[in-house]
């Protein structure tokens, strides 16, 4: 069970990118309230997680890919510094911010646009430290060099990264959206959207370090 | 600076912002009309003044602050670094700080920068943008309209820097204050340039029509306004592919088209616009933008005839007409979208409609401060001159703020006596009706007052992409 820990945080990550209003469930609400239409905000959804899954996987596989093909500890380094690069390039530079205009969006804007978004936020980034810590990466990327079952354990797993971060994602960002548009209303956006910009960015460049050092 | 929570001054919607506590200050730019026309050069520093509007305060009434920013500027318009934009779905940045004023001089072309931290009242000087810096960026010159945008500022200009047109759009970092360049990508057959303004939840960009630098600067022409060739429609625009849409022409003895008040609530899709005079009969107008089944559309709302007059009254422009015009130069529109304010600054009269149906408004309330012949008095001040002219609401909707300077160079048309500026205040009936504050009036001597901005924001500051 000790295992899991890598698990828990890859759901808690897609919890986390659910909760944040610029990852997504604001558009879908905005949507919805534009068309006074509470299908719009859910039909949303859809789009935005895809999105948001899209620049997850593409981490995922570049670092499965890695793990394959160059030494682990060379992964490391090169994975760590990036993450590190990354989150200190969001702490020390003000220059980094969204430059999307647009309120009507198709489903494959939406779906553009959450990718975008997540990208720009190191939303995948974020998992590397998790990834290589996954049992399937440490173990069995050995074998996986010129080895078609290590290969497949891999991609096995790595879609299982994909798909439970995103489910996490979504869990919270569907209800949070429908609560706001149902019953809570906007006004909390005043009080509740808490700045974690720097932390976030704090954290990926310590969690990026961190990877370096261990 | 960043803050760890929403700037309090941002709301997602119209409607909640109108539920904001009242304003305490009120910031009025200024300019000495002597140096803006050149006639003098060592006259007083335009300025960027702060009014105490706190009914509770000893100085309620009184300029208790003031930053000057050099001569021969023209302060005219201005706006804020960030607004309730910042929390749109799109590009959220909701920790930003709604503190530094744009402030352009439309003559000078050169942009200020202030911040109105840490002291409210003592604004300080933070940067300058030269007027080379954003020729060389945009193609533009002559400033004037600042919105603060989900993604960026936007501002816009009267024309290029040899005076002539187009004049139009063009974009500051909201972090930097750096120029980023013209918006336009395609501006089709658009060449004047006066107001803009959007409709953020559809993604469409409005822009209006006044004159090129050259056919403002020094004086209305009337040869020009006979001929109709001052600006007389307005322009749709794609806001998300900055492409031009469709003309909408009010017809060209429609003479200036000047301030947009877009519907604040961003699901609705109409607007209105003043047109400061027709050539036809001298009345003054304010028009309804909407779009239905059969496309954008245009049409007159409102219009206010001219009054006749003795021409031994009038000035030496308007003796052949016999008659004094309403010019209809500002307008503004309260955040629940239901009262329009209309300034005409020509017969002194400042006007309240109930738009409630934008296709049919309704005069809803009337008071008559100066005018060209009327000089309608204010019981602090006696006889004015000048008329209403810049109008700000605050966001509540409760109180009217009035300046009296058009722009140097035509305020001498109108008023040959020259225009003594004057700042008034107004409060409105939230059922409909306005009546004058009779104990609010602040003079100013040796400039002219133009733009007000209330403190946290107001009616013309702030966009929503929330209904």
């Amino acid at each position: 069970m000790i295992n899991d820990w890598p698990w828990l945080a890859v759901a808690a990550m897609g919890a986390y990118h659910g909760l944040n209003p610029a990852m997504g469930w604001l558009f879908a609400v905005s949507l919805g309230l534009q068309e006074r239409s509470r299908r719009k905000v859910i039909s949303a959804m859809a789009p935005i997680a895809a999105g948001h899954m899209v620049s997850i996987a593409l981490v995922v596989a570049l670092v499965g890919w890695g793990a394959m093909e160059i030494r682990p500890h060379l992964l490391q380094i090169i994975g760590g510094s990036a993450v590190a690069l990354f989150g200190a390039l969001r702490l020390f530079s003000s220059r980094l911010h969204y430059k999307w205009v647009g309120m009507r969006v198709n489903w494959w804007d939406l779906l553009v646009w959450s990718f975008l978004m997540a990208s720009a936020h190191g939303a995948g980034l974020m998992l590397f430290p998790v990834l290589i810590n996954l049992p399937v990466c440490s173990t069995s990327a050995s074998l996986a060099r010129g080895s078609g079952v290590g290969a497949m354990a891999m991609a096995q797993t790595g879609l299982w990264v994909v798909l439970v971060h995103t489910a996490a994602m979504l869990a919270v960002m569907g209800p949070v959206a429908i609560a706001v548009y149902d019953w809570i209303g906007l006004g909390i956006l005043r009080k509740a959207w808490i700045n974690v910009d720097k932390l976030w960015a704090a954290t990926l460049m310590g969690s990026g370090l961190l990877v370096l050092v261990i | 600076m960043a803050l760890w929570k929403p700037d309090p001054s941002f709301y997602p919607s119209a409607r909640m912002a109108s539920q904001a506590p009242p304003e305490k200050l009120a910031y009025v730019v200024t300019f000495d009309p002597q140096t803006a026309l050149g006639r003098s050069r060592n006259g007083k520093p335009d300025s960027l003044v702060v009014v105490d509007v706190d009914p509770s305060s000893a100085s309620c009434g009184k300029i208790v602050g003031r930053l000057e920013l050099g001569t021969g500027n023209e302060l005219h318009h201005f706006g804020w670094n960030a607004c309730s934009a910042a929390l749109c779905p799109y590009a959220p940045h909701p920790h930003v700080e709604r503190r530094y004023f744009i402030i352009p001089g439309l003559r000078s072309s050169r942009i200020f920068i202030v911040d109105t931290k840490p002291d409210p009242r003592k604004p300080a000087l933070v940067r300058t943008i030269e007027p080379e810096e954003v020729a060389a960026r945009t193609g533009y010159s002559r400033p004037h309209t600042v919105h603060c945008g989900p993604d960026a500022i936007y501002m816009n200009a009267l024309g290029a820097p040899n005076g002539e047109g187009p004049g139009g759009v063009f974009l500051l970092d909201h972090d930097s204050f750096d120029v980023l360049g013209r918006w336009e990508v395609d501006r089709g057959p658009q060449y004047l340039a006066y107001d803009f303004w959007w409709h953020l939840g559809h993604d469409v960009a409005i822009t209006s029509e006044w004159g090129t630098p050259s056919m403002v600067e020094n004086g209305v022409n009337p040869d020009l306004l006979l001929a109709g060739r001052y600006g007389h429609a307005i322009h749709i625009w794609d806001l998300r592919k900055r492409r031009h849409l469709q003309t909408l022409d009010l017809g060209a003895e429609q003479q200036m088209v000047l301030e947009l008040r877009p519907s604040h609530d961003p699901t609705r899709l109409f607007g209105f616009v003043g047109v400061v005079v027709s050539t036809r009969d001298l009345s003054a107008s304010v028009w309804t933008w909407f779009r239905d089944d059969k496309g954008w559309q245009i049409r007159k709302t409102i219009e206010v005839p001219a009054e006749p007059a003795d021409p031994a009254q009038l000035p030496p422009a308007l003796k052949p007409f016999k008659a004094v015009p309403p010019l209809i130069t500002d307008i503004n529109l309260s955040l629940d979208d239901r009262f329009l304010y209309v300034s005409c600054w020509g017969t002194g009269e400042f006007q309240q409609y109930d738009v409630s149906d934008p296709m049919k408004p309704k005069l809803t309330g009337s008071v008559h401060l100066g005018g060209i012949t009327r000089k309608a008095q204010h019981p602090r001040a006696g006889e004015l001159n000048g008329g209403p002219q810049m109008v700000e609401l605050s966001r509540d909707g409760r109180r009217v703020y009035l300046t009296n300077s058009l722009y140097a160079a035509w305020d001498e048309q109108f008023f040959p006596d020259g225009v003594r500026g004057w700042m008034t205040k107004i409060d409105t009936n939230p059922n409909g009706g306005m009546s004058l504050d009779k104990n609010f009036f602040v003079p100013f001597e040796g400039e002219r007052p133009h733009q007000v901005r209330l403190e946290g924001g107001d009616c013309s500051s702030d966009s929503f992409c929330y209904p």
